[in-house]
């Protein structure tokens, strides 16, 4: 084990690394591009032993990735924003196939207007594609997920691919101390990639086949069975990595002083650090006030959120979304769990952080206020101007 | 020689039955194509084992024996290139 | 001697079989005969088009070798990710190579394909060429010649058929100054099954554009798929060629040219042409083959 001081990006650089994939496709966007550069450099001095394939586009950095998955090659690419839109045809072609590919996204703003600043707008709006989706909120975490999520994606009950998010420039450009494992830690912990879901000589299969209408939602139903035994092994692995690392996230969320919270805000990613600085501000008033990290969103964390929630008297949701015309996604996933298990709470949502709008500390406080007091249920924060009607 | 073959199919009846993914056994045949056909190929005694109707079917259903070539009915779609190709007109066009 | 594969020598396994191809299908007949040539080392990455529709349609699959559907865009990224990972678990003695139609290839795909050559990945690329969109039922392709009728470019008054010339794609791959390519056609089998186990021991890139009709495209009856593919190079509108080592190579030089007339009117996709469509095409011809003979080293002797 040994201390660096590193970024976002470099910190899962080194994750990939220890992780040892056999073959990277790569292709560069702002703010994901140090991570490929990271890696080119581990490939160029050895230290990272893996077939470097410096593709043309996003679409054939999955193209690619899922080709050498279906070889039985551990891959892993990177992307953000544009380009996840770009290989949106091949997201769900690696998840539809169970290819447990693992990709980094640097969540970023999409166009129109253009913008290379943070928002989860391009992640949160490809949920139904399939892959896991989990967000990180620091750089430790960062290099602990791109274990974790080999870990996951190849367990042969989950056989998906595994999606982590980093907020683009807050996470992915701040530089941080991290513990960077050792590689027989992280060999003890993340065994070869071994799966029948491949091509051999020995063994000659026909792959990504069509299937119609007599068969395809048998099909459709074992995949959204993986996806939902998954939690269980995100919970697993969680436990496992925590044995061997002595760091434990929680499994599919983590709960700050929610024990006897009435008021709960719901968070993923970055901002969580500085919310929980607000919890702990608050708490020193006596405010009953609590937080929850959602870290995966796909699985959704049904059943966390149920335990977390019931007892709250109001609970708030900030993200860095909104699906025009309704509200934030996040928000929508989270009132489904409420309202299917009967909770009797009130729920807010707060859309904050669009296109790399600052979120404060005074934001927060505020957000706390407006669940302790209620009000509008769909909130844009920290908008620059008052809003003409 | 080998070639993908006909096996018996049996639709899923539990999840377990499905493969992993979309990945299955290569050259696994279910169904024939001999009701696609009108015409069927003859291959007569004119036959000098040119080879030519062999290497351009675009089915690959003929194929050689030891006295020379038969004719897979159960994959052939009667398209004729085979008659045409003959440079012998040994093989001729039978309605089914 | 020549070792040459021959119909006698050719392995009498098949590896694309019992498919739902239309009768006289030209597209199957090349995927057929490509693998052959390859054998059961061949690793092929088809897009979503013909072949792959009408192999690989579960339980049912005609492809004996190990073979995966790409994207309609993503054959040759996909080659260049199944040539890496076989390397990388350690699997030997494999061909990675690519079967795609027209479009998949010359339109769609072109991006993959560019940047599989510009990386020199050792993957074998065979573009079938049947001159249109044949899966969704004949559209017009980037490859579609001039003249031809299609769903897209249907033919009236005053547009007959389709207004663009067929893309040079053989020279637009043979600009990446790719190790070898070749054109070839399903009417001179002995030539294709050539340049398919040249192209087989080359390392690095190797491209063969291979013209394979559709009878149902070109409107001819199902028995006429060869003679139409022979008629094409005979009236010149499709010639045999290479590319190795920087230079191009005309593998078939003939003297002179078979009636352009008779081979388009064989056709429903050209039926409505006048006098002074087919004057373009001729002219095109003409001129296409003044450059070739000019400027394309080492002509050879009529085979």
């Amino acid at each position: 084990m040994a201390k660096a001081f590193l970024s976002g990006n470099d910190a899962f650089a080194e994750g990939v690394r220890l992780a040892r994939p056999q073959v990277i496709s790569i292709y560069p966007i702002t703010p994901q591009t140090t991570v490929v550069e990271r890696i080119s450099e581990m490939v160029e001095d050895s230290s990272l032993k893996s077939e470097l394939i410096h593709v043309e586009s996003e679409h054939s950095a999955l193209s690619c990735a899922i080709g050498a998955s279906a070889m039985g090659a551990r891959t892993f690419t990177a992307t953000s924003s544009q380009g996840l839109l770009y290989m949106a045809e091949c997201l769900q072609y690696a998840s539809g196939g169970r290819f447990p590919i693992v990709m980094m996204n640097a969540n970023r703003s999409t166009a129109l207007p253009w913008n290379i600043y943070g928002d989860q707008r391009d992640s949160l709006s490809q949920l139904d594609c399939g892959w896991i989706q989990v967000y990180v909120e620091d750089a430790q975490e960062s290099l602990d997920m791109a274990l974790q999520g080999y870990h996951i994606a190849e367990n042969p009950l989950v056989s998906t691919p595994v999606m982590v998010n980093l907020d683009g420039f807050v996470l992915t450009h701040t530089y941080e101390t991290v513990e960077i494992p050792s590689q027989t830690d992280a060999d003890r912990f993340l065994p070869p990639f071994q799966t029948e879901n491949k091509m051999s000589l020995d063994n000659p299969k026909n792959l990504a086949f069509s299937v119609g209408p007599d068969n395809n939602m048998e099909f459709k139903y074992i995949q959204h069975k993986a996806m939902l035994d998954s939690r269980r092994v995100i919970e697993e692995t969680d436990a496992k990595f925590a044995e061997i690392f002595g760091r434990s996230y929680g499994g599919l969320t983590q709960g700050y002083r929610i024990d006897d919270a009435d008021y709960i805000l719901i968070t993923l990613g970055s901002i969580t650090g500085l919310c929980r600085e607000v919890v702990d501000e608050l708490r020193e008033r006596g405010e009953k006030v609590g937080l929850l990290k959602l870290r995966f969103i796909r699985p959704f964390p049904s059943d966390d959120l149920v335990a977390a929630l019931e007892s709250a008297k109001a609970i708030g949701v900030l993200e860095k979304d909104i699906s025009f015309g309704y509200e934030g996604t996040v928000y929508t996933n989270v009132n489904s769990v409420i309202a299917k298990n009967g909770l009797c709470l009130e729920t807010y949502n707060f859309i904050a952080g669009l296109g790399g709008r600052d979120i404060s500390r005074e934001n927060i406080t505020a957000i706390f206020r407006h669940l302790q007091t209620g009000g509008q249920h769909v909130n844009f924060i920290g908008l620059g101007v008052t809003i003409d009607e | 020689m080998s070639k993908p073959y006909l096996r018996p199919y049996q639709k899923p009846q539990k999840l377990s039955d499905y493969p992993l993914g979309t990945a299955s056994e290569a050259g696994y045949l279910v169904t024939k194509n001999s009701g696609w056909r009108n015409e069927r190929p003859i291959i007569t005694d004119e036959c000098i084992n040119c080879l030519q109707c062999y290497l351009y079917c675009p089915d690959g259903v003929i194929f050689k024996t030891e006295d020379g070539l038969d004719i897979d009915y159960d994959f052939c779609k009667g398209c004729g290139i085979c008659e045409k190709i003959c440079p012998k007109q040994a093989i001729k066009m039978e309605v089914e | 001697m020549s070792n040459k594969i021959t119909a006698k020598t050719i392995t009498d396994s098949e590896f694309f079989y019992g498919h739902k191809a239309c009768a006289g299908c030209g597209g199957s007949l090349a995927v057929r005969i490509a693998l052959k040539v390859l054998g059961e080392g061949a690793i092929s990455v088809l897009p979503a088009g013909c072949m792959s529709a009408v192999g690989f349609n579960y339980p049912h699959l005609c492809f004996s070798n190990n073979s995966i559907i790409s994207t309609f865009a993503g054959t040759a990224s996909m080659l260049t990710g199944v040539e890496a990972g076989a390397r990388a678990v350690g699997i030997k003695n494999f061909k990675a190579v690519g079967l795609a139609g027209d479009g998949g290839t010359a339109d769609i795909g072109i991006q993959a394909l560019s940047g599989a050559i510009d990386r020199n990945d050792d993957i074998l690329y065979i573009c079938y060429d049947n001159e249109a969109y044949m899966n969704t039922g004949i559209q017009k392709s980037g490859l579609t010649p001039f003249g031809a009728k299609t769903t897209t470019t249907p033919s009236g008054e005053n547009i007959h058929g389709n207004l663009r010339p067929k893309k040079n794609l053989f020279e637009i791959v043979a600009a990446h100054d790719i190790p070898y390519a070749a054109t070839a056609s399903i009417g001179n089998l002995p030539d294709f099954i050539n340049k398919i186990e040249k192209a087989s021991k080359i390392k690095g890139t190797a491209y063969i554009h291979v013209v394979a009709p559709c009878p149902i495209g070109w409107g001819i009856p199902v028995n006429e798929t060869i003679e139409i593919a022979r008629k094409m190079m005979d009236c010149g509108l499709w010639y045999l060629a290479e590319y190795e080592n920087g230079k191009f190579k005309l593998n078939k030089n003939p003297s002179d040219f078979s009636s352009i007339e008779d081979y388009l009117l064989a056709q429903g996709r050209f039926k409505h042409l006048e006098a002074a469509d087919i004057e373009i095409l001729a002219l095109q011809r003409d001129t296409k083959w003044a450059t070739i003979r000019k400027n394309w080293n080492n002509i050879q002797e009529e085979l």
